[in-house]
């Protein structure tokens, strides 16, 4: 123990060492990304076998106003579908570092309280673009036919990815609240199952029944999910945009400080 | 490093810890002067693991104090951050990172430059016998390298103040030993070192001085032998050859020993306090030799902490049921 003092905390300033923090624990979850190929593979069955039931199975008994195809309409809420189930990732994640007894030392530890978050959300991202890219290419082979102009797409994607980034803190929250791996998978269905299946993701809300047409027309998802659809196919996204954007900042201006304040107090007991 | 010399290391005064009704901490007193190793020994559920984990500022008391070097558990928590190292229960790394990436991170954490973190991590290494493995992902570890590799990250940034709780509970013989050799050595550095077990033996041969805790409180404090001394000293034991005049036996032993000497038929034992009881074994030995009398063994035993722990609780240390909580 000859050498005590090495430590630099002094010679940088406290948002150096805030950014510092999170490098280093992206850079851990990133890393786990190739070291656990199966989470990949898992993230993306689902969304496949979705494209499968709905395409072929479910989509030609689904009426649509005329001029779309049912492979357009559907890619959108796909998209959506990948990347807000991929929050599980997030709060599975985080359970197990909690379960594991990590978390119990990074929070001895004299560093940033939001770093873990902050890699595990930041490298869930980099997974979602990767998700996001395999089901792309599987739309394309269904016969999804995008129309809208680079600008419009890059929208899309943006929007998809901001929209992956906000419920991974949500994720993040569940998975740390309720700390254990499989109650984290049921918690995460119990939330995200109605918004992704009443909303316009797959079927149109037009027929659904006033109460939960109204709901279905006001939550997040729908307006995310008819954005990013106009901006795909190239037609009028009309205040959908902003509005989804605003529920995306929305969420992730309530959920990053609420995860961090779960995570203060995160016990390993599970 | 920043604490005074003369304030002691680690300090409770009054700590209370409640988990629903339960009350893990009652009234929990400690202080631990700089450069000692403390062994804190307790059954399950006696409130070790949350006398841990306040001082490692994981968990805030609902009452009392708490301090480690100099500064305070919940006030200071952040400074105090930097001085302490924590080892816990379970091995905590990272399994799917390698263990040199494991504690470049940890080192990182810690605000070590990146140089330094590559530098300690690789002496680490090397110093835990992990340099072979340092590059494969830590779930390829046994449960004995992964305690090392954990006990390795709360050293990289050599912190002055040490806690390890229950480093050895579920390794094996082997994997016992050797990290009791790794905490050995760290004596050896001055640091200050507090350690939860509920192996006795483990006490006995790692601590400096013994904190006896149970129900939430420290009920003894002192070294192994001044511990083994409130229980009584040595004892002479011997045990006769079958047939024996075994009343023969107690009045041949009488002169030699201290107090009334305890005759047990079916085992054929005799057993009597002794003071010194090496020196006086010979004399015994003789004597029961000129009365014709055969010996099939002789021994003088000295207390352990299990007869500590009988005494001071009225049961034996490790027959009581693990609620442990948190």
């Amino acid at each position: 123990m000859s050498t005590q003092g090495v430590s630099e905390a002094d010679a940088h300033g406290w948002l150096y060492w805030q950014v510092s923090d999170a490098i280093v624990l992206t850079g851990r979850a990133l890393r786990h990304i190739p070291r656990s190929p199966e989470i990949l593979v898992y993230s993306t069955i689902q969304p496949v076998m979705f494209v499968v039931l709905f395409r072929y199975v479910l989509g030609g008994a689904i009426k649509l106003p005329p001029g779309v195809s049912y492979v357009n309409y559907l890619m959108a809420g796909i998209f959506v579908n990948t990347v807000a189930f991929g929050s599980f990732t997030t709060g599975v994640g985080l359970a197990e570092d909690l379960q594991k007894g990590l978390i119990d030392r990074f929070r001895s530890l004299p560093m940033s309280r939001a770093a873990v978050l902050i890699g595990r959300t930041l490298s869930d991202l980099v997974r979602n673009v990767f998700t996001g890219a395999v089901m792309f290419a599987v739309g394309l082979l269904v016969g999804f036919d995008p129309h809208g102009g680079a600008l419009e797409i890059a929208a899309a994607v943006g929007l998809l990815l901001l929209l992956g980034f906000a419920f991974s803190w949500i994720g993040a929250t569940v998975g740390l609240a309720v700390r254990n791996v499989e109650a984290v998978q049921s918690a995460g269905f119990i939330w995200l199952f109605p918004l992704i299946f009443a909303s316009s993701a797959f079927v149109p809300t037009a027929t659904m029944p006033a109460g939960l047409r109204a709901f279905a027309n006001n939550q997040p998802i729908t307006q995310i999910v008819d954005a990013s659809r106009s901006w795909f196919l190239g037609t009028p996204v009309h205040s959908h945009g902003w509005i989804a954007v605003v529920w995306c900042v929305g969420i992730i201006a309530l959920f990053v400080p609420l995860s961090v304040r779960v995570y203060r107090h995160a016990a390993s007991k599970s | 490093m920043t604490a005074d010399s003369d304030k002691p290391a680690i300090l409770a005064e009054g700590l209370v810890k409640r988990f629903g009704k339960t009350r893990a901490l009652d009234g929990f007193d400690l202080e631990v002067a700089p450069g000692t190793v403390l062994g804190l020994l307790g059954p399950n559920g006696a409130g070790k693991t949350t006398a841990v984990r306040i001082f490692t500022t994981l968990l805030e008391p609902d009452g009392g104090r708490a301090q480690v070097a100099g500064l305070d558990c919940v006030r200071d928590a952040h400074a105090l951050r930097s001085q302490i190292g924590l080892a816990g229960q379970y091995a905590a790394v990272d399994e799917l990172l390698t263990g040199r990436e494991n504690l470049e991170m940890v080192g990182r954490l810690y605000r070590l430059s990146r140089a330094t973190a590559r530098s300690r991590a690789l002496d680490l290494l090397e110093q835990f016998d992990l340099s072979e493995a340092a590059n494969r992902p830590a779930k390829t570890y046994s449960g004995g390298m992964r305690r090392r590799l954990d006990l390795a990250a709360s050293l990289i940034a050599t912190p002055p103040v040490l806690f390890l709780d229950e480093p050895t509970t579920g390794l094996d013989p082997s994997g016992r030993l050797s990290m009791w050799e790794r905490i050995n050595e760290l004596r050896a550095g001055g640091v200050t070192l507090l350690l939860t077990t509920q192996y006795l033996e483990e006490a006995d041969y790692l601590a400096d001085l013994i904190a006896v805790i149970e129900r939430g409180r420290t009920i003894a404090l002192g070294t192994a032998d001044e511990l083994k001394r409130q229980v009584g000293g040595e004892r002479i034991e011997l045990t006769l050859a079958r047939g024996s005049d075994m009343a023969l036996g107690a009045q041949t032993l009488q002169p030699h020993v201290d107090g009334p000497v305890r005759v047990d038929e079916r085992t054929r034992h005799l057993s009597a306090p002794a003071s010194h009881g090496a020196r006086r074994l010979a004399d015994v030995v003789r004597d029961f030799d000129a009365a014709g009398l055969e010996l099939d063994d002789v021994a003088v035993r000295r207390p352990t902490l299990d007869d500590v722990f009988l005494t001071l609780t009225g049961h034996a240390a490790e027959v009581e049921a693990a609620e442990e909580a948190a």
